[in-house]
């Protein structure tokens, strides 16, 4: 007889929200971090123009946007994962379609990720090999 | 707030996961209560918010490529994008701030500890609060004409 699932490769035998979960807290952690920085590198606008093209500039190298083509899809994760749990929330039957609402979810991001991947990456594309995309 | 942990850690094991209530229990008065009614009402509002801003700095056109000082200057001429982004930097903030005091709770067992690192992501967050407001308000381009 085969093996149970939950023999053979998990982790610890949770349900497969543990990994929604610890995704949306990841995420959660790294946007708020992000945040810190990001409101000092803006309130930096207020010492002109010198200051904060300084700034940006940072912002436009190749590197620092492939992290924001990661944070552009943390906040993306964070907010589709918020809504499937103010479902389970907020409508508790709806707890017994765990698995079709979670793939769900899952397609969603992915989903929305390709055709932003394309957007972004084309930009990033262009500045480190300086295509014309 | 120990109370939650050790709940958690008291769960039974084998406990049926499908039962009628997924994830997070609700936390049932008080402050908790609060919290979590808050963190879904702002989440819902940061949906368009924070999801809007991405989009909006990040992805369409040719993202962050175009922004430096003249592009701030002419969105903040309008009072619309102004609010747009205080509204965004209070609630991610509340938000955010709130979020991790709910992962310190998790991680961070000594009381004493617990409190000092929630002091000291509560004390980021208000200056962040004070600085960016103060920025959103007070920015006026024509302090640097163009020369």
């Amino acid at each position: 007889m085969a093996k149970r699932k939950s023999d053979i490769g998990t982790l610890y035998k949770g349900s497969p929200g543990q990994w929604s979960w610890l995704l949306h807290r990841i995420t959660g952690v790294a946007i708020i971090l992000f945040l810190f920085a990001h409101v000092v590198d803006t309130a930096v606008v207020g010492w002109g123009p010198d200051a904060y093209n300084r700034v940006t500039e940072v912002y436009h190298n190749w590197v620092v946007r492939v992290l924001e083509l990661g944070l552009v899809a943390a906040v993306l994760y964070h907010a589709i994962n918020g809504v499937k749990i103010m479902v389970f929330d907020f409508w508790p039957s709806s707890a017994r379609k765990m698995k079709p609402i979670s793939l769900a979810s899952t397609v969603l991001f992915i989903g929305s990720m390709i055709p932003i991947t394309w957007l972004m990456g084309r930009d990033i594309l262009n500045l480190a090999l300086g295509w014309d995309l | 707030m120990a109370v939650d942990t050790q709940e958690h850690a008291a769960e039974p094991a084998g406990r049926p996961r499908t039962g009628r209530r997924a994830g997070r229990e609700r936390p049932g008065a008080g402050f908790e209560l609060w919290s979590w009614l808050f963190m879904r009402v702002s989440g819902v509002v940061l949906l368009f918010l924070a999801v809007g801003h991405v989009l909006i700095m990040h992805v369409i056109d040719t993202g962050v490529s175009r922004v430096d000082f003249e592009f701030v200057a002419l969105r903040w001429e309008s009072p619309f994008w102004r609010t747009w982004d205080w509204a965004l930097l209070v609630l991610a903030l509340v938000h955010g701030i709130n979020g991790l005091r709910i992962v310190v709770q998790d991680y961070v067992r000594w009381p004493g500890v617990r409190f000092a690192v929630n002091m000291l992501f509560a004390v980021i967050g208000f200056s962040l609060f004070v600085l960016g407001t103060v920025i959103v308000f007070t920015f006026d381009p024509s302090d640097w004409p163009v020369t």
